[in-house]
């Protein structure tokens, strides 16, 4: 059962971002409670990966108030924000060319007590460890995302943020992906999850966020899905 | 004893052999601290043959102002220039990022005229003299050539200062960090590593190199302003040839290259001056990336 009452994780509020000249985020506001998974859904370009990074301090300019743990971090620099325990896995996977699957996984430094023995990476995701020299790029879209994974997993980050883990994947990836979601889930960790495809998200999520043109303009839990099922077509076009 | 080799003097020809060996041992330590910093700053160091001469003159002002030689100023020159390497990142290589390459180059290309303009007010053109230190003189007969201590000295010791620093990126943790900030130095930061103070001890680092070289040269050389400035174009042509921002590209192409000009002086030495910017010519043409660059 989800504690509704206790402080969130993560609140963001009055969110605004920048890529240059370009205004993106018109002021999002959403929180993640402790151990929850929470989906962002909304169009191509609606700001969902823009968020991500937003919290995560990776965009040029931002405005507005992101509270991680009570922490204000909207004038962080990103690699102060990670050090608090945030940890974002990129939706272009960002699996370094130059470096082996080894040091790809082993490349985040340890921010905090609490994250994954290697060992038990490997047992959520078996191809990894018998591909462990072979040059990151070299594995297929599949074990890159399990490495983009695996590899934050180490850190001891509580909040998770995965943009996108199923994009252009196989059927039987994407169930493997989603089995680790809820392992992770079930050990504690929080993810914050963007989505395209929310039958995925179903099977993982706890509440949804709809974003259009940089706002969120909807929300509901998991058990009002279908409820909402006819909203969400017309939001998501599909 | 001489044996003629293609009515060569083997004297004549492992002499070149062992200077072309000595240059190349400059080229490999100055294209690699280029290297390191094209790679991971994205800048083209034209100061990197000033600082390079800057070494050589802390050297000289630790001698005859400190009164420590040769072994102390290999150790403190490198530290010195390294952290006016870190003042330049700081205070103007820092302000660049995310700009053209040409503004870098033109940067660095002004810092490297400035600071020669001000050593050769100051000291001229002629070069101050430096000794071979007490423990490093004399040299011994192989045989087949004589081979005086310091040259061989500058040889092994570069050699191993070049392989150190290839392991050092290729094979550690820290080398790690560098190589992925160099293709995504955004991702790696948000994984809470400092990547702006790495840059800039990376800066340090290669310029460091360079003065370290300086030092090396100073008792063979001399000590004068314009000693890097005659050696950086043709260890541009050595990053050129080994690949743009390659380690490996770097050692291997300037102990090559340093060889090959050697022995053209040997066989046909009207081309030994632009032996290394005909092969840089081929190569482009055949291999625009270079012999280990991975792009083009």
């Amino acid at each position: 059962m989800l504690d509704t009452t206790s402080r969130p994780l993560l609140e963001i509020a009055g969110l605004e971002a920048w890529y240059g000249e370009s205004h993106i985020l018109h002021g999002v506001d959403f929180n993640v409670r402790q151990g929850e998974v929470v989906t962002l859904l909304g169009r191509n370009g609606a700001g969902k990966t823009t968020t991500l990074k937003s919290i995560m301090g990776m965009v040029g300019k931002r405005k507005g108030s992101v509270r991680f743990e009570g922490h204000e971090t909207i004038a962080m620099a990103s690699d102060k924000i990670a050090r608090l325990g945030v940890a974002l896995c990129p939706e272009e996977r960002g699996i370094f060319a130059s470096l082996d699957v080894k040091e790809n996984l082993m490349l985040p430094p340890q921010v905090k007590p609490g994250g994954l023995p290697v060992e038990q990476i490997f047992e959520l995701f078996p191809n990894l460890k018998e591909r462990l020299s072979s040059q990151g790029t070299k594995l297929s879209g599949g074990e890159q995302q399990m490495l983009a994974i695996g590899r934050i997993l180490r850190t001891g980050a509580t909040l998770l943020m995965l943009d996108e883990p199923t994009e252009g994947l196989a059927p039987v990836i994407i169930q493997q992906i989603g089995h680790t979601i809820r392992k992770l889930k079930a050990q504690g960790f929080t993810i914050l999850l963007v989505e395209q495809n929310f039958r995925f998200a179903s099977t993982v999520a706890d509440r949804y966020y709809v974003m259009e043109h940089g706002q969120i303009i909807d929300s509901f839990a998991n058990s009002e899905l279908e409820a909402n099922m006819d909203k969400l077509h017309e939001y998501l076009g599909v | 004893m001489m044996i003629p080799l293609l009515n060569i003097p083997t004297q004549a020809l492992f002499g070149q052999l062992l200077l072309g060996l000595i240059n190349g041992a400059f080229y490999a330590l100055l294209s690699l601290g280029l290297a390191v910093i094209f790679g991971m700053l994205n800048i083209v160091n034209f100061a990197h043959g000033a600082l390079y001469m800057v070494g050589a003159f802390v050297a000289y002002f630790l001698l005859n102002l400190g009164g420590l030689g040769y072994w102390w100023a290999l150790l403190l020159a490198p530290i010195i220039v390294g952290l006016a390497g870190v003042i330049i990142e700081r205070t103007m290589l820092q302000r660049l990022s995310g700009l053209d390459h040409l503004y870098g180059l033109l940067l660095t290309f002004g810092l490297a005229l400035i600071i020669q303009g001000v050593f050769q007010n100051y000291f001229g053109s002629s070069g101050l003299p430096y000794e071979i230190p007490d423990l490093l003189k004399g040299g011994k007969n192989l045989g087949f050539m004589y081979l005086p201590n310091y040259r061989g000295w500058v040889v092994v010791f570069s050699l191993i200062v070049c392989f150190a620093t290839w392991f050092a990126i290729e094979k550690t943790r820290l080398g790690a960090y560098l190589r992925a900030a160099t293709e995504n130095p955004t991702l790696v930061r948000a994984f809470g590593i400092n990547v702006p103070l790495m840059i800039t001890l990376t800066y340090g680092f290669g310029v460091g190199l360079a003065a370290l070289a300086g030092v090396l040269s100073a008792p063979i050389n001399q000590v004068r302003p314009l000693m890097g400035a005659e050696f950086i174009i043709v260890v541009f042509a050595v990053v050129v040839i080994g690949g743009m921002g390659s380690i490996m590209g770097s050692i291997v192409t300037g102990f090559m290259l340093g060889v090959i000009e050697g022995l053209t002086k040997v066989f046909y030495p009207e081309a030994s001056n632009t032996v290394v910017f005909v092969i840089m010519a081929i190569v482009l043409l055949i291999k625009p990336a270079g012999l280990f660059g991975r792009t083009a």
